[in-house]
């Protein structure tokens, strides 16, 4: 079993944002992994590994689109307990989704894989549509916003609690597939295997690198692949033209008692 | 004929009242582009598409394709429908509603018809040039999209409702082969509530990590229930597992916009203001005075919230019962 976890690295969420005439400007950014992509690799260590045991069931990938100088990340992801990592030698932030989708896809196909799990979503810029994309264009399966995973590994098929609008929906999607995860999918027992004991809790969230960990990272392979090197030209479907600033909300007002703010809600705001 | 074509979900026979705002999106990009806006009806039952029809919604024509592969929903079924869909109706701008439903299918069906999607657009710009906010909702970006096709998702809570008006044509598209990759859905375990949906409700109180336990959010449902509202949460408190995941406001969870938004013992972290901030007047209630909502909140309380909302319940009944 081979999954492949697509990992980026974005400015630091909780700086705040600096607005330049064409854009944002990212330039004095520090940079961190995208957090979807932490809880991507977690969920797929927590599938490849037996808790208890020696035995790897699955080889771990991070697939990474950055340039050089930009690659600490994958580094990182490497030290988390990934196998290995494949870097295709492009600025993602200069290709549209078409083309970040199509990479994507073809280094799924050229390494035979059977699983790629993504992050729902990127948190700067929020598209959730690349594990989609990515499932349309190999015709395979896909369980989007997963919470849950089971892996049956008898019948080659995942378990998967997706957390829809209205609910959780369970969905079985037979391997090879497409698992994108949500945020539920780093609580204790949110992942299992089928050899991990059922009674393992994990900690909650993605877990750090270990000592052991950063030092045989820098020993894991990475293979560095250009666009044409995977049969990918690049398209220019989608051009950010402006940026602007939400507008702010005006300062409210502190109220003293709870008598001032129902006073406040039925007489100003008029609300109640 | 090239034309703008917004995609429907029905349940029970009915449309899904979270489509509509989705149908006004359409209308503005109709009215950017030129192109007529049609609407598309997926499902396996075909009674809904007649009462679409018959409201129009300011459509030019209902288009509908039944099959009994529709449902339940999978991405796989619906992206080959979609697919299928544009391809009959000529349609060069195809979206909806960001549900969870259109999140799952329209990309995929993007990539089949080597389209770009625009998700989660909160303003049409002029023809190929939509709105969307990124970073959580801290900048707005103009994003221009040059493609034969494009794909929209629209976030519901920045389009007005699509109102009824005078009826349309209903016509049937054939339904191609649908090839839903060998899944199951075995189950949607929904969340049973006799409250308005959180994205269309009017009034959400949202309780947060202090809380402390599922059992508190009883005085909060109560709080809810009189004013007719939704329940809503933080990331905190889902995660902690004190209310079902989906009541989760923010980034990643609900956006919702409503005339009245009451956090309760909730911080106000930018991935839940992301969620929120968008509505008429908002109330923080929290005990800690330097809660970041409290920087954003039209009225802002510090009070416990032991103390703070059996007083407010009691308050808003005795208003009730003078009236």
């Amino acid at each position: 079993m081979k999954i492949l976890v697509t990992v980026k690295r974005i400015p630091d969420p909780d700086e705040s944002l600096k607005f330049a005439a064409d854009g944002l400007d990212y330039s004095a950014s520090k940079w961190v992994p995208n957090a979807f992509d932490e809880y991507a690799v977690e969920t797929a260590l927590r599938l490849a590994e037996v808790v208890g045991g020696t035995q790897r069931l699955a080889e771990v990938i991070v697939l990474s689109i950055c340039p050089e100088g930009s690659r600490q990340h994958v580094t990182q992801f490497l030290a988390m307990g990934a196998d290995r990592g494949i870097i295709v030698d492009a600025d993602p932030d200069k290709l549209d989704t078409i083309t970040i989708s199509k990479l994507i896809a073809a280094v799924f196909k050229k390494e035979a894989c059977d699983l790629l799990v993504a992050g729902k979503l990127s948190q700067d810029n929020e598209g959730n549509q690349v594990p989609q994309r990515v499932a349309g264009l190999l015709g395979l399966p896909q369980a989007c916003f997963a919470a849950g995973i089971k892996w049956d590994q008898t019948g080659r098929a995942l378990d998967v609690s997706r957390e829809v609008d209205d609910g959780v929906e369970q969905k079985r999607v037979p391997l090879p597939a497409v698992v994108s995860v949500d945020l539920r999918i780093v609580l204790p027992k949110s992942v299992a295997n089928g050899s991990t004991p059922a009674t393992h809790a994990y900690n909650e969230g993605p877990r750090l690198a270990s000592l052991k960990g950063i030092t045989m990272a820098k020993r894991k392979p990475v293979a560095v692949h250009k666009l044409a090197d995977l049969g990918v030209t690049a398209t220019t479907s989608e051009q950010n033209v402006a940026v602007t600033a939400p507008p702010k909300r005006k300062a409210g007002q502190r109220v003293k008692t709870v008598e001032e703010l129902f006073e406040k809600l039925t007489k100003e705001a008029k609300v109640i | 004929m090239s034309k703008v074509l917004v995609i429907l979900e029905t349940a029970n026979g009915k449309l899904r009242p979270h489509c509509l705002p989705g149908i006004t999106a359409g209308a503005r990009i109709s009215a950017a582009t030129g192109k007529p806006l049609e609407l598309l009806v997926l499902g396996a039952d075909a009674s809904a598409a007649e009462a679409i029809a018959a409201a129009g919604y300011g459509a030019t024509a209902v288009l509908s394709m039944v099959a009994p592969g529709l449902e339940p929903f999978t991405a796989e079924a619906w992206a080959d429908a979609i697919v299928a869909a544009v391809k009959a109706s000529g349609a060069s701008v195809i979206g909806g509603s960001a549900s969870s439903t259109l999140r799952d299918a329209l990309p995929r069906a993007a990539a089949l018809l080597d389209a770009p999607l625009v998700s989660d657009i909160v303003g049409v710009k002029d023809a190929d040039t939509f709105t969307r906010p990124v970073s959580a909702g801290r900048a707005l970006i103009d994003v221009k999209a040059s493609a034969p096709i494009v794909c929209f998702t629209a976030r519901g809570t920045e389009f007005e409702p699509a109102q009824p008006g005078s009826a349309v044509s209903l016509s049937a598209l054939p339904a191609p082969a649908l090839n839903n990759r060998g899944v199951q859905v075995k189950s949607v375990q929904k969340t049973e509530s006799s409250r308005p949906a959180l994205t269309e409700a009017k009034v959400v109180i949202s309780g947060g990590r202090g809380m402390r336990e599922g059992a508190n959010f009883k005085l909060l449902e109560q709080l809810t229930d009189l004013l007719g509202g939704a329940l809503g949460a933080s990331r905190a408190a889902t995660d902690a597992g004190m209310v079902p995941a989906d009541l989760q406001v923010g980034q990643t969870g609900k956006i919702v916009a409503p005339d009245l938004y009451i956090a309760v013992a909730i911080s106000g972290a930018i991935q839940h203001l992301a969620g929120m901030k968008g509505s008429k007047v908002i109330v923080a209630i929290n005990k800690d005075e330097e809660a970041p909502l409290f920087q954003i909140a039209d009225y802002a309380l510090a009070a416990k919230w032991e103390d703070a909302i059996p007083r407010l319940i009691e308050l808003i009944k005795a208003k009730r019962g003078a009236a």
